[in-house]
């Protein structure tokens, strides 16, 4: 190779390695075999099973057909613990929109689609040596969730 | 799964390639089905159990793919898996097709890029936009019609680049793929000298990184928060005002706390007030079926220490982790949409 072909080939190099680079999979979207009103029990019964309260569920396909939109069954499960988030809102009242912790749950035809966020990704919004427990936890907990949603049949 | 297969192999009944099989398929399970579906029939990602797609893609391209992801299309980075890991997925997607994967070599194909820039206008840029940013929508989910098997991939990518050699690229110009609409181009006249001058011009796009997916930009603030000067109910009223005024429909208040705290022990300093424009929110789900994260719009009220703050979660901040660079504009727009709300809520 000519030196001329060494310096495009290490000038395209450096220019890929400045290149935007993909985020790492800071969402988790996972499949359940199971319909969408199956897995939409599994997750509710796996919330609970980990410790959390439900605190609503959110219907958006309805009110998106309620205005003439066409979509798929869409809704989004709130949940969360009464005494922790009295805690955190308190004391990290910059928390405080992204509780309840939520996951959307979507069919695509006789299956069903389950997206969070990893709640690590709070640990970058909020670098705080005191939250980095509480998110470690909350991803370990939303893990085993999805898991069992993902697992069921 | 992994200790059997591992005693399996350990007494002989399982060959090294089936050991690597048995984890891949758990791995890929739990890490690819969610968008490629549960056996590679595509969704939100590419069907990658197509023969044709198996016959075109060599193991380092698929394994280079799950490492470097597609920047702002979507598909992450798969940083934390082990390169065993990675070979495992890479295996259980070869156990689909018969035959083993492609094999190209790494050398350059020298070719005009001039002339392949002409071609790619006149032959890929329909599909793969004008600029090989790739074809509009991020699946089928929701968003594409669900008979179409895949939409045109990004080619001026920075991780397509680092994944896909030269002879891949030009092996899929030459025979196209079957099962997608991309089609030979030596059967629609080209010849191979014409191929050639097309790869020079995709590999060309290194040169020029497109921007996007927040790139070089700093991280805007995780949250909005604008003080109010009023007290916490007319905060309230003033909100929900200022959200209708600015085309969002009132949808509910509730205590924060609502439904994990016994009723009548909820804290009634704490409000969530929901909000929605469902023409943006069906655009935003079109675009991104996750978005659900985020939306519908809320606003969180707060009374502490005698302040009242409005506070939401930026969109635009959002945007970043969902890989997407077709949200960017929308969660850019959304941002002021909130901020605009918010000091309308605050006159």
């Amino acid at each position: 190779m000519k030196p001329l072909r060494y310096l495009a080939a290490w000038l395209a190099a450096s220019l890929l390695a400045l290149a935007p680079a993909a985020q790492a999979d800071q969402m988790l979207l996972i499949r359940s075999g199971q319909d969408f009103e199956g897995a939409m029990l599994t997750l509710q019964n796996a919330i609970t099973a980990q410790g959390y309260t439900l605190a609503r569920v959110q219907r958006v396909d309805i009110g998106l057909e309620g205005r003439g939109y066409k979509t798929d069954k869409y809704r989004v499960v709130f949940y969360g613990k009464a005494a922790e988030m009295a805690a955190l809102a308190d004391k990290h009242p910059q928390l405080m929109p992204f509780l309840p912790l939520n996951i959307a749950i979507f069919a695509e035809g006789d299956q069903t689609l389950l997206s969070t966020n990893r709640p690590s990704v709070l640990g970058e919004f909020f670098p705080n040596s005191e939250l980095k427990p509480v998110f470690e936890r909350w991803e370990k907990d939303l893990l085993e969730i999805l898991e069992k949603v993902r697992q069921a049949q | 799964m992994k200790l059997l297969a591992s005693l399996l192999f350990l007494f002989g009944l399982l060959t090294p390639t089936q050991a690597l099989t048995a984890d891949g398929a758990k791995l890929y399970a739990q890490n690819c089905a969610a968008c490629h579906g549960e056996h590679g029939s595509g969704g939100i990602g590419v069907p990658l159990a197509l023969p044709a797609f198996h016959a075109l893609s060599s193991e380092d391209y698929l394994r280079k793919t799950i490492r470097h992801g597609r920047p702002g299309r979507v598909m992450p980075a798969f940083v934390a898996l082990s390169n065993a890991d990675v070979d495992a997925i890479v295996a259980h997607i070869g156990s689909w097709n018969p035959g083993p994967f492609a094999s190209y070599p790494t050398t350059r194909i020298d070719g005009n890029a001039d002339n392949g820039s002409k071609l790619f206008q006149k032959h890929c840029a329909s599909c793969h936009g004008a600029n090989g940013e790739g074809g509009k929508g991020t699946g089928v989910t929701l968003s594409r019609p669900r008979e179409q098997a895949i939409v045109a991939p990004a080619l001026h990518n920075a991780g397509f680049l680092a994944s896909a050699s030269d002879h891949r690229i030009k092996a899929i110009l030459m025979k196209g793929v079957a099962g997608t609409p991309m089609q030979s181009f030596l059967k629609k006249g080209l010849e191979e000298k014409d191929i050639d001058d097309l790869v020079a011009f995709v590999r060309g796009f290194e040169k020029s990184p497109l921007a996007g997916n927040g790139a070089g930009q700093p991280a805007a603030d995780p949250v909005i928060v604008v003080e109010s000067p009023y007290d916490f109910k007319t905060t309230i009223d003033n909100l929900k005002r200022a959200a209708e005024t600015n085309n969002f429909v009132f949808i509910r208040e509730q205590a924060l706390d609502e439904g994990i705290v016994k009723p009548g022990q909820e804290n009634p300093r704490q409000h969530i007030v929901y909000v929605c424009n469902f023409g943006l929110l069906a655009q935003a789900l079109n675009t991104d079926p996750r978005v659900g994260l985020f939306l519908p719009c809320r606003f969180t009220i707060i009374e502490q220490g005698g302040k009242v703050k409005m506070m939401a979660s930026n969109p635009k901040r959002l945007s970043q982790i969902f890989n997407n660079s077709e949200l960017d504009e929308m969660c850019d727009k959304l941002t002021k949409m909130y901020q605009t709300i918010m000091d309308d809520a605050t006159l």
